[in-house]
């Protein structure tokens, strides 16, 4: 008991200090399934991110449009598989935690359970859903274990690249036919508020927070990335004449911050609990592709094995 | 036909091509049978989709009606494109999208290799750079037929079901009209039968080595080059070119 006490008081040192916890470095159990749930959450969610976007490839509306799209996604895939690897190091196989997101046991950012109806909604995805995305990934850059930290390094250089490109669509809607514009607000109006649910539940309703930030794996609270999300975005949307749709959002001279309106946590527990829009045609896809993909994936490695065995004999 | 024309056709054929493929493969995205193939599938679509922008650019310049790669691409209709069958197909199975691949990146290479040296300066710069890229496709496509052919019962049987099903549809990667035998009397394109003799080769060994059979050179197909497609097409192209149908002139 003194031993893990001490080896306990070790590790919180090395925390302090700002020394990376590496794979092999003892850790606290509850650190180890902290980041196992929390990365293993990131990861489905690149994945699963992967289907409201895929979904506009075969419209997208021009061939620029449609190849910058096809590499987004792609990045998003990618991205799944640093963090997929990240979970291994913490000894969970990709193949456990593919299988909780699959069964509906692992949870992945309600955002994605929202469906992406028109063209602009790709171009909100990028600008919002990334660009809230960027403020956390940012803050993990110097999470205090070192491989997840290294993926989000990344992991950022690429997102910021999103969120351009989504920047860019707004402006080019924006600037665009009356439909377009119309396009690009009706975008904001429904991505908005599911945006700011991204960072998660308020500071006084977070229950793991406290400890993340102890063990350094976060280290900004929600509503403090919430808050400078709303501050940067406000300003570029109206920089592309965007209206934000909040009627409380107003500038606050004291504060040197916006002051916004009440979250709707109800929709916000709704969605996490499975009643989204989306909920059940997202796992029902990854289902699919999981199910159709098996004699694929059996195919590779009886061949793989009969290889082996040929090489051996 | 003036050499003008037959070249804007010719740039047409192969933006086409690569254009509808391209479509196909993004229909993937997101839905492939692992994360790894996932992205491979993607990477491909959009070294296709590069290539069919090379190519449609280029058509829109030798034409010289001021049509861009977008006009070419999101306003003609059904009967005005003249991609080959194969690459309107549905996607099928993973067997049936790889198999497709691999005759498609059989046939792409030689020819693309021989494109190399056309007497056209910009055909041959675009050539030049999807070499590099058909190169590792052909080399992946025929590591799955490999994989398939000689994994477990139920892939050979999907690999060659797909194979014996898209035959027919490989006749026309090979056909020539006036636009070719124009073409390749000003050393702007290469002449067919070393590029059947290059597609034979790959495919023999390839699918040797995985077991599988190659299917009777029977009835071929036709029609794409002349714009008679499948019904497949105009389905694809009503999905494709919804936005600019739909907002006609507007910027995106």
């Amino acid at each position: 008991m003194t031993e893990v006490k001490n080896l306990e008081e070790l590790f919180q040192a090395k925390v302090d200090a700002e020394l990376k916890i590496e794979p092999k470095d003892w850790m606290p159990d509850g650190y180890r399934k902290n980041l196992v749930r929390q990365i293993s959450q990131h990861a489905h969610s690149e994945v699963v991110g992967m289907l409201p976007e895929g979904n506009w490839i075969t419209r997208a509306p021009n061939l620029r449009r449609k190849a910058i799209l096809l590499a987004k996604i792609q990045d998003e895939a990618g991205h799944g598989l640093y963090l997929y690897s990240a979970v291994e190091t913490l000894g969970t196989t990709r193949e456990k935690t593919v299988e909780d997101l699959l069964s509906g046991k692992a949870k992945y950012s309600s955002i994605f359970n929202y469906p992406t109806l028109t063209w602009a909604d790709i171009g909100a995805v990028g600008w919002l859903v990334d660009g809230a995305a960027i403020m956390n990934q940012v803050m993990l850059c110097r999470t205090s274990y070192g491989p997840y930290a290294r993926a989000m390094v990344r992991i950022c250089k690429e997102e910021s690249f999103h969120q351009r490109q989504g920047y860019e669509i707004m402006s080019v809607l924006s600037k665009g036919t009356p439909a377009q514009r119309e396009m690009a607000q009706d975008a904001l109006n429904r991505w908005w508020w599911p945006s700011l649910m991204m960072f998660g539940p308020s500071d006084a309703n977070s229950p793991h927070s406290a400890q993340s930030m102890k063990w350094k794996i976060k280290r900004q609270s929600n509503d403090e990335l919430r808050q400078t999300f709303v501050d940067r975005t406000v300003q570029q949307a109206e920089v592309i004449g965007l209206k934000v749709p909040d009627p409380k959002l107003k500038w606050n001279e004291s504060t040197q911050h916006y002051d916004s309106g009440e979250i709707d946590w109800t929709e916000f527990n709704n969605v996490v609990a499975g009643n989204g829009p989306c909920n059940k045609e997202r796992l029902a896809a990854r289902n699919k592709a999981h199910d159709d993909g098996a004699w694929v994936r059996e195919a590779a490695m009886a061949y793989a094995a009969k290889k082996a065995k040929k090489q051996a004999a | 036909m003036t050499q003008q024309e037959a070249l804007f056709s010719y740039c047409l054929r192969r933006g086409d091509d690569n254009l509808i493929l391209s479509h196909r493969l993004g229909e993937w995205c997101g839905h492939g049978p692992q994360l790894e193939e996932d992205i491979a599938l993607t990477n491909r679509a959009l070294d296709l989709i590069g290539q069919a922008r090379n190519y449609l650019q280029y058509a829109g310049t030798v034409e010289g009606k001021q049509r861009s790669e977008d006009d070419l691409a999101y306003l003609r209709a059904e009967r005005q494109f003249v991609n080959v069958k194969l690459v309107e197909m549905p996607n099928g199975d993973y067997a049936h999208t790889i198999a497709r691949c691999f005759l498609y990146d059989a046939w792409h290479l030689p020819l693309q290799q021989a494109l190399m040296n056309s007497a056209d300066e910009q055909l041959a710069a675009i050539a030049a750079k999807a070499v590099k890229e058909i190169t590792y496709q052909l080399k992946t496509s025929g590591d799955w037929m490999i994989r398939f052919g000689d994994g477990t019962e139920e892939s050979h049987r999907r690999a060659q079901t797909a194979l014996d099903e898209l035959w027919s549809y490989t006749g026309e990667l090979f056909a020539t009209n006036e636009v070719e035998a124009l073409l390749v009397k000003a050393g702007i394109v290469p002449e067919m039968a070393p590029i059947k003799a290059a597609f034979d080769a790959t495919v023999n060994a390839v699918l040797a080595e995985a077991t599988l059979k190659r299917p009777p050179d029977g009835f071929m197909m036709s029609g794409g080059r002349q714009g008679k497609h499948s019904e497949h097409l105009g389905f694809l192209l009503a999905e494709m070119q919804y936005l600019q149908r739909a907002y006609p002139g507007a910027t995106w």
